[in-house]
């Protein structure tokens, strides 16, 4: 059973998400679907456990050995981003903000919670799989159930919004089609262990090249780095709150690994970074993201949209520490995957709270909830302050890891620059707390319940423990990290 | 003449191509849905023709005659491509879902009206 275990933890969505139709009645689906978040859970952390002290696992599906069957292949990468994943999984799903903000009857919802774990389900199996092809499929299951949730928002133009999604997110996932197919019809095998063998001695050619290209630029829309990113402010806005708080929370980081993976383990860094400089593209796109994306922020009225763009800019931090290529950038990438994580998901869940009680998020919406909701508004504080990256929270680590990366290479402007945007951080987290403490209070509302309030501030609060208590996550990190640069994880 | 032999890397081009511009360039949502499937069917076609081994025959190992010596066309691509198409036409169909809920809520599915709307109601 527990050799399983690798497979298991892609299955058990997959399989439970069709079990939401036959139990149908809401609240019967809503425990279902949490106790197969929380299973997912125990699983990746055994797994994490595993492979940190055992070394990679390899798991051959259906009992083929690879390269000719699928592997499943967790290292100390993978393992990392199934914690991640499960953990805001199983603290988002019992959410009583779950089905805040979306436009079900009553008597449709359990589908709503079939799609959450089908989305559930294809991000474990990105993370997991050892298969590029399987990566495809398992990338439309994700992009496939993120399109329905994303329209399930209550406002029309969550339509539109996620018909847009869908024709980026298509284009997206058909050029990693061409970009696998184009690597396949090179080398003849689709597994990435034996892609990294075999590719090296064919990297002068300019299918290989053009592979990697499709693959780069079809992760890159996944991801929202920020030219490609048109997509995700809207998206993100109008899907419902908890929706977002998950998506958020969990699709993109599922993206940047795919992209880490396709860079560090199939080609290498020494061609990408070395042979091709792709760093020197990277690098403006990250500062130009980090700046954009905190700029639009500031100018926002929405808070779903707010925290969007918002995310566009730390998109930009983790692809800065993605091009740096080095131990330090790359455990600063990685940690803020967790810690973005973290605080991402506990602002959407706070405005989720905010959208349950005052039936809006629009900035507006918060004045003066400080002192009518001062758990929720504590909350969105805390959260902001980590997005800033104040010393003592999460957002800090990360930061410090990026800036020690940015100076090991010498690169003294960009280190001043990751200063300086997160001052632009600092005017919109601002503006939210004058609204939200010194504002005329314009609803009448109260304390969301304690189901709705805790999951945030289970978030929240891993922002300021895991901003003291580095041992797991810089730990998890860096030795991901190691294993992406090919030393011994 | 070399770059000719390879038509059929050409026809994909030249589907993507157009597949793509169809979803640039067209306004209503149905287009743009049909322009998508123009292009996820033009890298199926690509997959299709790279598993085709010139003189190969269909890769059914026979019962009767020696088995050796029979050149096959990989099937691998083709399998792969089952995957892909039911992957496309799930696609297809929740966009047109998408359309029909978009038409119900805004009358209308014509791109920049809709987002005449929107910019409206923000």
């Amino acid at each position: 059973m527990s050799e399983h275990l690798s497979a298991l933890i892609v299955v058990l969505p997959l399989l439970a998400a069709p079990v939401c139709l036959l139990l149908r009645h809401t609240a019967m689906v809503r425990a279902w679907t949490s106790i197969v978040a929380w299973a997912c859970m125990i699983m990746a952390w055994t797994l994490l456990e595993r492979v940190q002290t055992g070394g990679a696992i390899s798991y051959s599906m259906g009992g083929w050995d690879p390269p000719l069957g699928i592997e499943y292949r967790l290292d100390a990468l993978n393992a990392y981003l199934l914690v991640i994943v499960t953990t805001i999984a199983a603290v988002v799903f019992p959410s009583g903000t779950i089905l805040t903000g979306t436009a079900l009857p009553e008597g449709k919802r359990h589908l709503y919670f079939a799609a959450l774990l089908l989305c559930l389900a294809g991000l474990l199996g990105i993370s997991s799989t050892g298969d590029l092809f399987n990566v495809f499929v398992f990338v439309e299951i994700t992009s496939l159930s993120s399109y329905t949730l994303i329209s399930l928002g209550k406002d029309r133009r969550a339509l539109t919004a996620a018909f847009s999604y869908l024709v980026m997110g298509t284009i997206g996932g058909t050029f990693l089609l061409l970009g696998i197919g184009f690597l396949y019809q090179v080398t003849g095998t689709l597994n990435m262990q034996d892609l990294a063998l075999r590719l090296p001695e064919l990297l002068e050619s300019r299918t290989v090249l053009a592979g990697f290209a499709f693959l780069m630029v079809g992760g890159c829309i996944k991801l929202a780095v920020f030219p490609l990113h048109q997509w995700l402010p809207n998206a993100y806005t109008q899907a419902p709150p908890a929706v977002s708080a998950f998506i958020a929370a969990t699709a993109t980081k599922v993206s940047y690994y795919l992209l880490a993976r396709v860079i560090f383990t199939i080609f290498g860094a020494a061609f990408v970074f070395d042979a091709l400089h792709l760093h020197w593209l990277m690098l403006p796109m990250a500062l130009a993201a980090m700046f954009a994306g905190s700029f639009a922020a500031v100018f926002q009225t929405d808070l779903k949209r707010l925290l969007a763009y918002s995310s566009i800019a730390q998109i930009g931090y983790m692809v800065l520490g993605l091009s740096m290529a080095s131990e330090a950038g790359l455990t600063g990438g990685i940690v803020h995957l967790f810690n973005h994580a973290l605080m991402k998901g506990g602002l959407f869940l706070a405005v989720a709270s905010v959208v349950m009680r005052t039936g809006s998020s629009s900035v507006n919406a918060i004045s003066g909830l400080g002192r009518k909701m001062p758990i929720t508004m504590a909350a969105l504080v805390v959260g902001g302050l980590s997005l800033i990256g104040v010393p003592g929270t999460a957002g800090f680590v990360s930061k410090w890891y990026l800036v020690v990366g940015a100076l090991e290479h010498g690169w003294y402007s960009v280190a001043v620059l990751i200063l300086l945007s997160s001052l632009i951080a600092v005017v919109y987290v601002w503006r939210l707390v004058e609204i939200a403490f010194f504002g005329e209070a314009t609803h009448d509302v109260c304390e969301v319940p304690w189901n709705s309030w805790l999951p945030t501030w289970i978030l929240i609060g891993g922002t300021l423990v895991f901003g003291l208590w580095t041992d797991v996550t810089v730990g998890g990190a860096s030795s991901a990290a190691r294993a992406l640069l090919g030393g011994t994880p | 003449m070399e770059a000719l032999g390879v038509w059929n890397y050409w026809v994909v081009v030249l589907l993507m191509m157009i597949g793509l511009y169809t979803v640039i360039a067209r306004d209503h949502l149905v287009k743009k849905l049909i322009g998508l499937g123009v292009f996820q069917v033009s890298v199926i076609m690509f997959y299709v023709s790279m598993g085709k081994v010139t003189g190969g025959t269909a890769p059914i190992i026979p019962d009767e005659v020696p088995a050796e010596g029979i050149l096959y066309s990989n099937p691998l691509p083709h399998v792969l491509m089952l995957t892909a198409i039911v992957v496309g036409v799930a696609t297809l169909a929740v966009g047109l879902a998408l359309v029909v809920r978009i038409r119900e809520a805004y009358g209308t599915a014509e791109e920049d009206e809709l987002q005449r709307m929107n910019g409206a109601q923000s």
